[in-house]
């Protein structure tokens, strides 16, 4: 696609980088050494006009409207590995990329597939289109009944914030109603949102909407004041991420942690029930958002190696190093454009690295990679004989026994 | 140049479309609205034109659920003035609808009123050609591009098979837009919060529609099984079989 561009001021470039410095750690900017790491370390970086060090540059040579212009911005699909490896620990990802395609959008420069998503999600609370008053159909058939707040009002111990794909895209509704059996099986009082709730929106955040990102969290602000509970837990590492680092800054704090951490420490209470055997090599995909930028390697990792006859295998791209599945920071809303410019896609590579390790399964814990991995794995050589599952998904499989 | 948008809201396709029980109407409890395509297309066509020759926009719509965010976000895509027709809307038709923005449009005088080519919900005609038959206006319709001169315009008017007409419109004038020149643009959502504390929305009271030249609808239904049609139900493995099936039978396979 073309990118038009509406004129940009001649201090455009030291504009740009004074809003760096407002944001946090955005000062650090000053202290890049030119290294180049970050375009190293960044999947796409070969591919970008602009990789993250040579933008610093241009911002440094007051140059940053070629940057913008160049819209290989819309390249980063945000899964922080500049950031976690830039020796000056410069927020690249959190400040400087997500801020330039937040300049993009202002513009009104955005990739068609990209804008769908946003508009959706202003219009429907969900970046897929879907009607809001389906958000809770995959509960049907579940026993014991799914508790949706806003019809019973019972004040229960944890919150499940179900989130976007895992409420709707149908590759997915299997995962999520797999983690709902396991949390009935371990006697967990949890309540879901049902149709009430939002997009968490953080994969907006860092594709550059911050004011549609402030609105949805609002909403869902509203909805965690007005129902009892002790805890959040999400299906979603980016509702993970936005929850416990992003919302507080907007006065809504609640402590939350991803599912598999919360399984995790139902280990003990969790392996008698695991009784059916799953003999297979199991190579686990790190998710950015929960490992990279949140710390956790260890509780899916530990999951994993609980279920019977799983034997776990390490990926040439692991833990700090993962490789993204393409999907974040609007990724999953620019695969056409993405494809356009790379020929390439990152889920692909993925799907080749777990065939390397002679994997049967590649496990996952984000709802944006089994649609996406399964899709990789039908464009990949030999790829028909890796099955790509949710945690969620082996261990109530395991648990049938 | 001062251009007019007369938009509106058609039913949302994301909702299940249901039959209210009186049989000849849609079911409004759960319905949700939407912009018509063609109208938001028609929104952009003017903001581009203003872009290239200066002028004001001006975008009007009967009250609806949703129509003051349309409206704001006109107003942050670049439209200068909004209007809401209030009134009671619940019976309206297209011929109602175009009567009560003609006097509207008789005061504001504008050069050239673009609106969508049609609705989905058009069910007694597109509102362009009324619009210009109330105003004694010329209408040209599936029109997908146009450059303006100082009393008139050229328009790329769509044939079936292909074929593009060029043709001079003298203004005033009405057009069907068909799409505009380039897909309608995105406005970030903090412009939009920002127009909503700025922007003023005007109304304009409309007394009493006049519903002549409409239909009467005598029973709404949804598409019916015929003879002809094999309904296939099962999982995807079962109904890919049941069509190798088919297709064996009929000799195609
Ligand atoms: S890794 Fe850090 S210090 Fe090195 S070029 Fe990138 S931003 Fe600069
Ligand atoms: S966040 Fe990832 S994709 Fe974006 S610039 Fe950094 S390494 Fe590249």
């Amino acid at each position: 696609m073309e990118i038009t561009l509406s004129p940009l001021s001649p201090s455009f470039s030291k504009t740009f980088i004074t809003s760096l410095y407002e944001l946090k750690d955005g000062e650090r900017i000053r202290t890049c050494l030119q290294c180049g790491t970050c375009s190293g370390v960044c999947p796409f970086g070969y591919i970008m006009k602009f990789p993250p060090g040579k933008m610093i540059g241009a911002l440094r040579a007051e140059i940053f409207d070629q940057v913008i212009k160049a819209d290989s911005v819309w390249m980063c699909i945000s899964c922080n590995a500049c950031a976690a490896f830039c020796p000056s620990n410069i927020p690249i990802t959190s400040a400087l990329m997500t801020r330039a395609k937040e300049e993009m959008l202002l513009a009104g420069n955005i990739p068609s597939e990209l804008q769908a998503a946003m508009e959706n999600t202003q219009r429907y609370g969900n970046p897929l289109g879907e009607s809001p008053r389906k958000r809770a159909d995959w509960t049907a058939g579940i026993q014991p009944e799914v508790n949706i707040l806003s019809k019973t009002r019972q004040p229960v111990e944890v919150l499940w914030f179900v989130g976007d794909y895992a409420s709707f895209h149908s590759r997915m509704q299997p995962a999520t109603k797999a983690l709902a059996k396991i949390l009935n099986a371990l006697g967990v009082k949890f309540g879901i949102l049902g149709t009430e709730e939002f997009s968490d929106g953080d994969s907006q955040r860092l594709a550059g909407e911050r004011g549609l990102f402030e609105m949805v969290a609002h909403k869902n602000g509203q909805l965690f004041k007005k129902y009892k509970f002790n805890e959040i837990i999400t299906t979603d590492p980016h509702a993970f991420n936005a929850i416990k680092n992003e919302y507080p800054a907007l006065g809504i704090k609640y402590p939350v942690r991803h599912y598999t951490q919360f399984l995790f420490e139902r280990l003990e209470q969790l392996k008698p029930l695991m009784k059916k055997e799953i003999k297979a090599r199991v190579a686990y995909h790190d998710p950015c958002y929960l490992g990279r930028v949140n710390g956790v390697f260890d509780e899916p990792r530990a999951l994993l190696t609980a279920i019977p006859g799983v034997e776990l295998v390490e990926l040439s791209h692991q833990r700090m190093n993962s490789l993204c599945c393409g999907g974040g920071g609007g990724g999953m809303w620019l695969d056409g454009f993405q494809w356009e410019k790379a020929h390439t896609r990152l889920s692909e590579w993925r799907v080749r690295e777990a065939l390397t390790v002679n994997a049967d399964i590649l496990a996952v814990a984000c709802p944006y990679e089994p649609p996406r991995f399964e899709d990789a794995a039908k464009n990949v050589d030999a790829g028909g004989q890796l099955k790509v599952r949710e945690i969620a998904e082996l261990i109530a499989e395991s648990m049938e026994g | 140049m001062k251009i007019a948008v007369p938009v509106k809201f058609v039913p949302d396709l994301v909702e299940e479309l249901t039959i209210d029980p009186g049989g000849t109407a849609l079911d409004t409890s759960w319905l949700r609205l939407i912009i018509n395509e063609f109208d938001d297309h028609a929104v952009e066509q003017a903001i581009l034109l203003k872009e290239r020759v200066g002028g004001q926009v001006i975008v009007a719509m009967a009250e609806a659920e949703g129509a003051d965010d349309f409206l704001f976000a006109s107003a942050a895509k670049g439209a200068d003035q909004l209007i809401r027709l209030t009134g009671d809307f619940s019976s309206s038709n297209n011929h109602a609808l175009a009567r009560a923005l003609a006097d509207l449009l008789k005061e504001l005088k504008p050069d050239l009123i673009l609106t969508g080519v049609q609705a989905h919900n058009d069910l007694d005609g597109s509102i362009g050609p009324l619009l210009a038959e109330y105003l004694g206006l010329p209408y040209v319709g599936y029109v997908a591009g146009l450059t303006a001169a100082a009393d008139m315009v050229t328009v790329r008017k769509e044939y079936a098979g292909g074929l593009i007409a060029e043709m001079e419109v003298k203004l005033p004038a009405v057009l069907g837009i068909q799409a505009a020149e380039q897909p309608p643009r995105y406005v970030a959502y903090s412009k939009i919060r920002q127009v909503m504390s700025t922007a003023k929305i005007e109304e304009r009271a409309v007394a009493s529609l006049d519903l002549s030249g409409g239909i009467t609808i005598s029973r709404m239904f949804q598409p019916e099984v015929t003879e002809r049609a094999t309904m296939m139900g099962g999982s995807p493995e079962e109904v890919a079989d049941k069509v190798i099936e088919i297709f064996k039978e009929l000799g195609t396979l």
